[in-house]
């Protein structure tokens, strides 16, 4: 956190903090008063922490539960006097990302009880919070997510207009459409919270010290040796960088540079003087994102502030622009907000202003926050870039961030905050500011399924980009790489597309129909270039042997064979899922999903053994690839290659170096990761454009044309393809999901994973990956599945789904996600058996609607299979997008 | 007579264009924010001309006005076509030969200008294979000379300027089949027009020049005031050097008789102008042309007169002068303008005008509660009527159109004079070129923030 200090605000703030912990914290830390002597920092430790905020307290705090003591954390000014202070101090669980709404519960629940743990009055209130729908989309978004909290065991529910105005006095109902209301929500003296975690955490020896500052970390053979202040050296194992909005430049200020890809923006709240009635202090929270603003009760008056459309990003070229105390009140620029809160309420005309805070918040390129071990500093942790929810998540954050370094990995999948699925290219200073200025407004903007952000595009992209634009490609963006989503045809009204944002069918509906249609029947092309690339070669067997130890399937198979297989971690959960070509003895081409990039990297590094004759190589940028899915692909590529392609002479699962056209070297692999007939290209890139063009010619008289993801996913889903990323993670095993073929036990080597996947075996698994028919929903009429949606077996709540498509084949929603079996009475985790997955009537709840599905363990293989064997389809049973 | 404020207003901005360079397009991080641009025509119809566009295949932004003289046929056309003339100039070898190859297989063309056009900004379609043509003979030597060079920007606004036209004279001495466009080449090149053209790629602002249209950099110094710093030298009988030139390129004996009453041959008020073959060619070449040309031509007593004192064509170029110029944090915006402009207004006015008109906005104190009782109502008030009072003071919302209403409209105090302005703008045609000419604006804005990192880059 920053020293920064607004007077006014700073005292009030100040007046509730408990005197005890200032003595506490003296002795330890000589904190208390500037005059006083500082207490030498020690030469050495186990963990240093940067950042006195509400980030770096909790992991102080959390450390110090799991029994890590030796833990010193550093701030250069005081004690939660940054960002933490000034923020609002909201604690809000009404989160969409599931990952995220556990963190939120858990620091809703931690703060309610830190009081009594620490002596620190936190100013803890449930007040509830009311976010309020001006739209019917808007209502659908805040259903959807009420769904999402009270299967996570949230109260929450959807109110009329008129309930609102009965939980607060002053709000104009006029405008609403609806309302949800989550009762435990609860307000906190946020500064006071990250003083009685430090207080906690110092009772249990961690060492605080402020006004310190660290200007670098030192790295040897790429771990953290120690750190240096402006105090002096202190020798430590671990680091974490919890700077906050300083994180980005303290991860740049070393040798060896840690990318922290956030970025700050002004943020703007009034406070006023109280009501002539005070407000009660239990009166709910109000959010209202359709006006873009939150107001919470205040001091018996108010404290509303709200996320504007042109947000002002600041310290872009690092924190010595711009001293902090030049940071004003621009009133002019506060206007529309004001304007929103005076129509939302407008009794409160006559309050007086107090003052107008600005406090920077940091923001991410997508919105979520940042945590985890960086991967190119071993021992070199963060948590940072809360997007204006420290309060809510940090609780909870920490507690993960404590986990993964005490433990490994954290108790729950993070993977969707771990700093490894940016890289390096997602450093660029004016990347950043950029898309923090889409991404502050879209805090409160409506999200529809597959929105995508508009800025910082066009990053990475095929060299095919300007082709398949010109033939009306429409963009989305994974890793930074431009990815087609599908192809509008000639003569359709462009404009009416681009607004297809919608919770009900898409207006692209017809488009990827067509498409799928024609990968059914003829042949298509689906440029899947930014998929993740590795080769792995050694001089003798050693690639062999150390993949065998990494992968969970047997790679020593023959030349030109492709493996399925999982990368798994001790507790044989996925850590990736990719496809592997044998392309000699001694040298393997690997395939990832696209954001694999770097954790993929990372886990083989830290994980291969030091060797000069083995050697792995991200060779991501030197193809492209081209996927031709469809019953022709056969006869398109014989064709151009001279070569017969049937399946007699290229099995599935195949995969041989040939010429296309007059280009050679060709990696040609018989899968399609969707279970259709065809072929993947892996073309050198030079190439690319000569082979595409090659294809489309030939193609031509076989009725080829382009493709899109949405035509794949499709495809994917409707044969019930899971997807790393989406539906794998780190805490799901190929037991769970029905890819038991991929594993091979009995290899003859030991592999990671092996040992939990052998006592799955036995005792069965806890959760099951499952597909769903979606039975009485009507496409035209009923809102779209999308993820996350609930799954009901009997009326009881037994999972959620990962994600979902509409099957063109089935002409019916199909849904994939994981059931569990929890014992009625005591929510006891039993074993799933197939048993238990037949004989349940399931209901999924889009937004608080139920359908009725129809489960299934094994996907319609007798519907899709005109011309492949059944071991074929089963082998084929895995994708990625 | 007399127009209402809304009247004025509506002839004002009747073609008045505003680009902004996309800030998120992610792509390019482009020194120039945007530009705005308008033109108010005297002639009936008008002949000045303007065009701006980005370069697709290399990096930057074309921007450029031009003024036609004895009919609009040259402007139009140079405007048409000079940048893609500079940006074929500017392609690496690569680019030529790929552009090259797709031209001979009949696939489709690499873009190569994005532009950027108000809707009455048309283009010919008439010609546009001959153009077309003109142009790919072009690039074809550019791509037998292959130099293996890198190109330097300004050898090749030259080169392009140049080339243009060469080919405009070419076009017309070769005629063609179609009796349209055989017409059409001969007007463009019996009719005139100066350049003024300023390609901007990060840092870098080149200005081309030929003629007396100008180019004028507003610098916003230290104490906030406004400067104008000009990036063109017109070429007319004002400039010394240009006189000089003419002078150097000519016999001694026609000294007298090479610039009378400050025109060239006592004629064109311009040195330098594409098209104008009646400055250009021999007169045996002009009459054989006119005489094998349609009849029009022959009946036009302007195409048939030759210029007195005749001795030594040519006595017009269309080379350009150029000038380089870094451009710095405190450049703030850039004015191109033809010559209807700058016989009204000082161009330290048009630097003020434009200057202020751009930051107006935040030159506005910005509130501050204080240890004031300011009830929420009050400031709501308060911000709306800052917000109003904002609007109407910039009624307009393209800096063209604000300096277009201060040339027309200013009174000897410097402000805007509805009454005047309302007069001006109701003149009846045949009136209104004694009174103004026309006047064309382009108005640049440059991005400080991204020069500024340029300049910290180096």
């Amino acid at each position: 956190a920053a020293g920064m200090f607004l007077r006014l605000l700073a005292d009030v703030r100040w007046r509730g903090a408990d005197p005890k912990w200032r003595s506490v914290a003296c002795c330890r830390s000589a904190s208390g008063t500037a005059e006083s002597q500082p207490v030498p920092l020690p030469a050495q430790a186990q963990v240093v922490i940067c950042g006195g905020g509400i980030a770096g307290t909790s992991v102080a705090y959390h450390l110090a539960k799991l029994g890590w003591k030796d833990v010193v954390l550093l701030e250069q000014g005081r004690l939660a006097a940054g960002t933490t202070r000034f923020c609002a101090g909201i604690v809000s669980t009404a989160r969409p990302v599931s990952i995220e709404l556990k963190m939120a519960d858990y620091s809703n629940k931690l703060y309610e009880q830190l009081e009594q743990e620490t002596g620190v009055q936190t100013g803890y209130v449930k007040t509830g919070s009311v976010s309020l729908a001006q739209t019917q989309d808007r209502l659908i978004s805040l259903k959807r997510i009420a769904s999402s909290l009270n299967v996570s065991g949230i109260p929450c529910e959807i109110i009329s207009p008129k309930q609102v105005a009965e939980l607060h006095p002053l709000i104009n109902i006029h405008d609403l459409v609806g309302a949800m209301y989550v009762p435990e929500d609860a307000l906190v003296l946020s500064a006071n919270v990250s003083l009685a975690l430090a207080t906690a955490a110092s009772r249990n020896g961690v060492q605080i010290h402020e006004r310190t500052s660290v200007s670098h970390v030192s790295v040897q053979k790429g771990r953290v040796t120690g750190v240096e202040t402006d105090r002096g050296h202190i020798k430590c194992q671990y680091f974490v960088n919890c700077a906050g909005q300083w994180a980005y430049e303290l991860g740049h200020s070393g040798e060896e540079p840690v990318n922290i890809p956030l970025h700050a923006c002004e943020h703007f709240y009034l406070l006023t003087h109280p009501l002539k009635e005070p407000l009660a202090s239990n009166v709910p929270t109000v959010v209202d994102p359709d006006g873009r603003i939150y107001i919470r009760n205040w001091q018996g008056g108010i404290l509303s502030g709200g996320f504007e459309k042109n947000p002002k990003p600041l310290f872009t070229e690092g924190r010595n622009q711009l001293e902090i105390h030049n940071l004003q009140e621009d009133w002019d620029h506060f206007e529309p907000l004001l304007s929103a809160l005076l129509r939302r309420m407008p009794n409160v005309e006559a309050l007086q202003i107090m003052q107008l805070v600005n406090c920077p918040e940091s923001f991410t390129p997508d919105m979520r926050c940042i945590m985890g071990e960086s991967p190119t500093v071993r021992g070199y942790f963060v948590l940072a870039g809360m997007n204006s929810a420290g309060i809510s998540y940090g609780g909870g954050a920490g507690k993960y961030l404590a986990e993964w370094m005490v433990h490994g990995y954290p108790s729950d999948n993070v993977w969707p905050l771990d700093v490894k699925r940016f890289g390096a290219l997602q450093s660029s200073r004016t990347f950043l500011r950029h898309r923090v200025m889409e991404v502050m407004p879209l805090m409160c903007d409506l999200k529809v399924p597959r929105w995508d952000f508009q800025t910082g595009r066009q990053l990475r992209t095929s060299p095919l980009y300007d082709r398949l634009d010109a033939q009306g490609a429409r963009w989305m963006e994974k890793h930074g790489f431009e990815r087609v989503k599908y192809f509008v045809p000639p003569g359709k009204d462009l404009l009416d597309l681009d607004q297809s944002k919608t919770f009900y069918k898409p207006d692209w509906f017809d488009i990827v129909g067509s498409e799928v249609k024609c990968c059914k029947e003829a042949v298509c092309v689906i440029d899947m270039s930014s998929f993740t690339k590795f080769e792995i070669s050694s001089t003798g067997d050693q690639a062999l042997q150390s993949l065998q130890y990494l992968f969970s399937n047997d790679l020593d198979v023959p030349v030109g064979h492709v493996v399925h297989t999982g990368m798994l971690n001790e507790n044989g959960g996925y850590e990736n899922d990719c496809s592997i070509a044998r392309l000699s003895k001694r040298s393997f081409f690997m395939i990832s999903p696209t954001d694999q990039q770097v954790h993929c990297w990372t886990w083989l590094k830290n994980r291969l053994p030091e060797d000069s004759n083995l050697t792995l190589e991200d060779v991501t940028w030197k193809y492209t690839a081209l996927n031709l899915i469809g019953p022709r692909a056969v006869d398109v590529l014989s064709e151009l290659s001279y070569v017969p392609m049937t399946p007699e002479h290229f099995p599935s699962f195949f995969c041989k170096e040939m010429s296309v056209g007059y280009a050679n070297g060709i990696r040609v692999m018989s899968i399609t990761h969707t279970g259709e007939p065809g072929f993947m290209l892996y073309i050198p890139i030079e190439y690319a454009l000569h082979v595409y063009n090659e294809v489309m010619n030939m193609g031509q008289k076989y009725g080829i044309r382009n493709a899109g993801y949405y035509a794949l996913r499709s495809l994917r889903i409707e044969k019930f393809f899971a997807f790393w990323g989406q539906d794998l993670d780190a805490f799901t095993t190929p037991m769970e999901c029905g890819r038991e073929f991929q594993v091979k036990l009995e290899k003859g080597t030991e592999f990671v994973g092996r040992e939990a996947l052998l006592e799955q075996k036995q005792n069965g698994v806890y959760k099951r990956f499952t597909m769903f028919i979606l039975e009485d929903h009507d496409t035209d009429m009923d809102l779209w599945p999308w993820w996350g949606e609930p799954i009901f077996r009997n009326g009881r709540y037994v999972g959620k789904t990962t994600s979902s498509a509409y099957s063109y084949t089935l002409e019916r929603h199909v849904c994939l996600g994981f059931v569990q079996h929890l014992d009625e009475k005591t929510g006891e985790e039993l074993v799933v058996t197939t048993d238990f997955i037949n004989q349940g009537e399931y209901e999924i709840d889009i937004a608080g609607q139920r359908f009725q599905a129809k489960a299934k363990l094994y996907p319609f293989s007798s519907l899709f299979t005109q011309r492949r064997r059944k071991d074929e389809v089963e082998l084929s049973g895995y994708q990625r997008e | 007579f007399y127009l209402t404020p809304p009247q004025v207003n509506s002839i004002l901005k009747a073609n008045e264009y505003s680009f902004k360079v996309p800030e998120f397009d992610g792509k390019n991080v482009s020194s120039v924010l945007g530009f705005d641009s308008n033109q108010l025509p005297a002639n009936a119809p008008i002949e000045d001309r303007r065009s701006a566009a980005t370069c697709l295949q290399t990096r930057g932004m074309l921007l450029g006005v031009f003024d036609g003289h004895a009919g609009c046929a040259c402007a139009q056309a140079v405007s048409e076509r000079l940048f893609y003339y500079i940006a074929v100039s500017l392609l690496p070898h690569e680019t030529l030969l790929e552009i090259e190859n797709a031209v001979e297989s009949g696939r489709a063309l690499l873009p190569i200008l994005q532009w950027h056009k108000h809707p009455n900004d048309y283009f010919s379609k008439e010609a546009s294979k001959l153009y077309f043509n003109s142009l790919r003979t072009y690039w074809q030597e550019l791509i037998d000379l292959n130099s293996g060079e890198t190109t330097d920007v300004k050898e090749a606004l030259i080169n392009a300027f140049k080339r243009l036209d060469n080919d405009i004279s070419l076009e017309a001495q070769v005629g063609d089949p179609n009796s349209f466009l055989n017409y059409l080449v001969l007007r463009v090149a019996f009719s005139g027009a100066t350049a003024c053209v300023a390609h901007v790629d990060g840092a870098d602002l080149h200005v081309a020049n030929t003629g007396d249209s100008r180019a004028m950099l507003g610098v916003q110094e230290e104490d906030g005031s406004w400067s104008a710093v000009n990036l063109s030298y017109d070429h007319n009988a004002q400039n010394e050097r240009e006189v000089e030139r003419v002078k150097l390129e000519h016999p001694k004996s026609e000294a007298k008789s090479l610039v009378k009453q400050d025109r060239l041959l006592g004629l064109l008020m311009p040195f330098r102008a594409f098209g104008d073959v009646k400055f250009k060619w021999s007169i045996e070449l002009q009459k054989r042309v006119v005489e094998s040309g349609p009849d029009q031509l022959n009946d036009n007593e302007y195409t048939k007169f030759i210029p007195p004192n005749y001795h030594t064509p040519p006595y017009l170029t269309a080379e350009p002068e150029v000038i380089h110029h870094k451009l710095r944090p405190q450049d703030k915006f850039l004015v191109l303008a033809t010559d209807g402009l700058w016989e009204t207004m000082h161009r330290q006015d048009v630097a003020r005008i434009v200057g202020e008109y751009l930051t107006g906005v935040h030159h506005q104190q910005p509130i501050a509660v204080g240890g004031y009782k300011v009830t929420l109502g009050q400031m709501h008030g308060l911000l709306t009527e800052r917000r109003a009072k904002i609007s109407s003071v910039f009624e307009d919302q393209n800096a063209a159109t604000h300096l277009i209403r201060h040339a027309v409209g200013n009174n000897e105090f410097g402000t805007v004079d509805h009454e005047r302005l309302s007069k001006m703008l109701s003149l009846p045609e045949e009136l209104a070129r004694m009174y103004r000419d026309d006047i064309t604006i382009i108005v640049v804005q440059f991005n400080s923030h991204v020069i500024g990192a340029y300049q910290n880059g180096e």
